[in-house]
């Protein structure tokens, strides 16, 4: 039975080749803006580096001041973070970071742009970046604000080239010396939450860091011991939110959460609503409306092919093919047609990516066609086949045996 | 085999209603070969229909090997046709896009019968009708006449006890309609498969047991 439906597809496909291309460009194109954006997804929820702990840890990373008349909202102060939370109970270790910034700095006359990032010692035991070479800076370093720095290997190879090993010497952004510590493998900017080319300790920082308003320029990142502890992390940090006082009549609420990568990776700054529902939103649009038109499209050349077909419909309805029967074979001759389409945008797919990737067009992302991401393009293919194919079919399936041995 | 009671059929429109079938009954025995006749719009392919389970009637009742038909739902009704009724068409509805093969195979595949027997039992059929020759040809490179051919072997293949043929030479010239004539009359005769023929040409008509013959939807004859 299969192999007659496979018959038939093939057949069909090769009859109108103006359809067919039409038909296998939609899918294969939608398909291909799906899979690299699934790609992209993929890259960004499944790369758990530097941050392998990642089902342990919770950011913080806003806080949003509202009154009748204001609303404020920002990163919060490197003392909300030394002061309240570093307090905290739960967590095993706190990591304070800034996000990047960037700089430039000038080299024999040649223009480096420099992304940097401060932190403390305890960053670099809660998050586990590689180091190539050369070891963190510690705690005493911090402590002293001694000028040094870990750097990536991006900005080695981009700053000193070949050369083997580079700790020890200096790099220079800002018109400062940083004398380097160590070298850490690098992460793409589309991990902005930890991304930079170089990192500094805080206390080098040329902004005051030791203001003690509630919000400022710093990112918390909250080991916590055990994943189960997670969830009492973020009930203490509620806690403690719900008890701070509100820093000036102006305002009557305050609001902080303490997130998961994800949350804390879409979170707009409005600390009332999650930033993942709005995201989750924009991608089903996206996705809807990326899969809309060309579904419309094939329903409407699947049903013209049908009309094309009547003769062989009422044959087959003569011969003992029931509707369902008929629409089971229609489903699967489009079923055919989309995973044809679809191999042919996993092709499309892996060049574009291939080509992304060598063009460096984001530093250090590289993107890649695993299982999880054909499987998901596996899905989109089922899925678009099944959409397109069904009205078609139904209608194929209600068509008069007469009426259609006689059309 | 066939019985069919105070057969009626209405086809309506907003604005008009045909009568095209009028309180028809017939009686048609295990083993008849019987044609009908009659002007064109007559009824006779519409009778046809109703016998083939392809179409209902608006009133009356159609029992088929003792079995009456008027409550069997889509699936029942395929099962059925797939089971007791073969049908020859005039102008030979071959799958172009299936070779002669699988055309004739098509029945068995709603029979969910295995692959090589129906690949057997569809090269007996083409045999039958002198076409084992041409089994791997597509319709589209066969003459009218071996087209017509092909659709007998798809109509006996599954053995069905009923073929019904609509005006099976009205698409062929003479010598080629005797020939399709002489198959339709061998399996009748050797087979003992009741055949039913709507048919223009009253030389074709005279060969078979009986004649019905219709005029305006009503029985004449």
């Amino acid at each position: 039975m299969l192999l007659n439906y496979f018959k038939i597809a093939i057949a069909v496909l090769r009859r109108r080749k103006f359809f067919t291309f039409i038909s296998l460009f939609g899918i294969s194109f939608t398909l291909t803006i799906m899979l690299v954006l699934t790609a992209f997804i993929t890259s960004l929820v499944g790369n758990k580096y530097p941050d392998k702990k990642r089902d342990r840890l919770l950011y913080i990373r806003n806080m949003e001041l509202t009154g009748p008349q204001s609303m404020n909202s920002s990163n919060v102060s490197f003392y909300m973070l030394d002061h309240y939370v570093r307090s905290m109970a739960t967590p095993v270790q706190i990591a304070i970071a800034t996000p990047y910034k960037g700089t430039n700095t000038y080299l024999n006359n040649r223009k480096i742009e420099v992304n940097y990032k401060y932190t403390n010692a305890d960053y670099w035991q809660v998050l586990d970046y590689d180091f190539l070479e050369g070891k963190p800076y510690t705690a005493q370093q911090v402590a002293a604000g001694e000028r040094v720095t870990v750097i990536s290997e991006y900005m080695k190879k981009a700053y000193f080239g070949n050369t083997p090993l580079v700790t020890g010497q200096y790099i220079e952004a800002d018109n400062v010396k940083y004398r380097i510590s160590g070298v850490v493998k690098s992460i793409p900017i589309t991990n902005y939450l930890l991304y930079s080319d170089i990192y500094l300790p805080y206390t080098v920082s040329k902004t005051d860091y030791t203001g003690k308003g509630y919000l400022g320029n710093y990112t918390g990142i909250l080991l916590a011991n055990s994943k189960a502890a997670v969830p009492k992390i973020q009930q203490e940090y509620e806690a403690i939110i719900a008890r701070l006082p509100l820093p000036s009549k102006e305002y009557d609420h305050l609001y902080s959460h303490a997130l998961p990568y994800m949350q804390a990776y879409v979170a707009t700054g409005d600390e009332k609503r999650s930033g993942m529902n709005r995201v989750l939103l924009a991608i089903s649009i996206f996705t809807l409306l990326v899969m809309l038109l060309p579904t419309l499209n094939l329903v409407n050349i699947n049903v013209t092919r049908i009309l094309e077909r009547s003769s062989e419909i009422g044959v087959r309805k003569a011969f003992g093919a029931s509707s369902s029967t008929l629409v089971q074979q229609f489903i699967i001759e489009n079923l055919l047609l989309t995973l044809l389409g679809g191999v042919i945008g996993v092709v499309l797919s892996a060049i574009i990516l291939y080509s992304f990737n060598h063009a460096h067009l984001v530093a250090n992302l590289h993107l890649v066609l695993n299982f999880t991401v054909l499987g998901i393009g596996l899905l989109i293919c089922l899925v678009f086949g099944l959409l397109s194919g069904v009205y078609p079919a139904w209608r194929m399936s209600r068509m008069h045996v007469v009426t259609a041995l006689k059309a | 085999m066939i019985s069919l009671t105070n057969i009626e059929k209405v086809y309506r429109t907003d604005t008009i209603e045909t009568l095209a079938l009028n309180s028809i009954s017939l009686d048609i025995a295990k083993g008849e070969f019987l044609s009908i006749m009659g002007p064109s719009g007559c009824g006779k392919s519409t009778l046809l229909n109703i016998m083939g389970l392809l179409d209902t009637p608006t009133r009356g009742q159609v029992q088929i090997a003792d079995q009456p038909t008027q409550h069997l739902n889509d699936k029942q009704l395929a099962h059925f046709r797939n089971k007791k009724i073969g049908f020859i068409f005039q102008s030979y509805h071959l799958i172009n896009d299936l070779k002669v093969l699988d055309n004739v195979e098509l029945p068995l595949l709603y029979r969910h019968s295995a692959a090589k027997e129906r690949r057997l039992l569809a090269t007996a059929a083409l045999e039958k009708v002198g076409l084992s020759n041409r089994i791997r040809h597509f319709p589209t490179q066969l003459s009218g006449g071996q087209k017509q051919r092909v659709a007998i072997a798809r109509a006996i293949v599954g053995q069905p006890e009923i073929i019904l043929a609509d005006e099976p030479t009205g698409n062929l010239d003479s010598a080629m309609g005797h020939e399709i004539m002489d198959i339709l009359l061998t399996l009748n005769k050797t087979e003992g498969t009741t055949i039913i023929m709507v048919t223009h040409d009253e030389i074709m008509a005279r060969k078979t047991h009986r004649l019905v013959r219709l005029f305006d939807g009503t029985q004449v004859q």
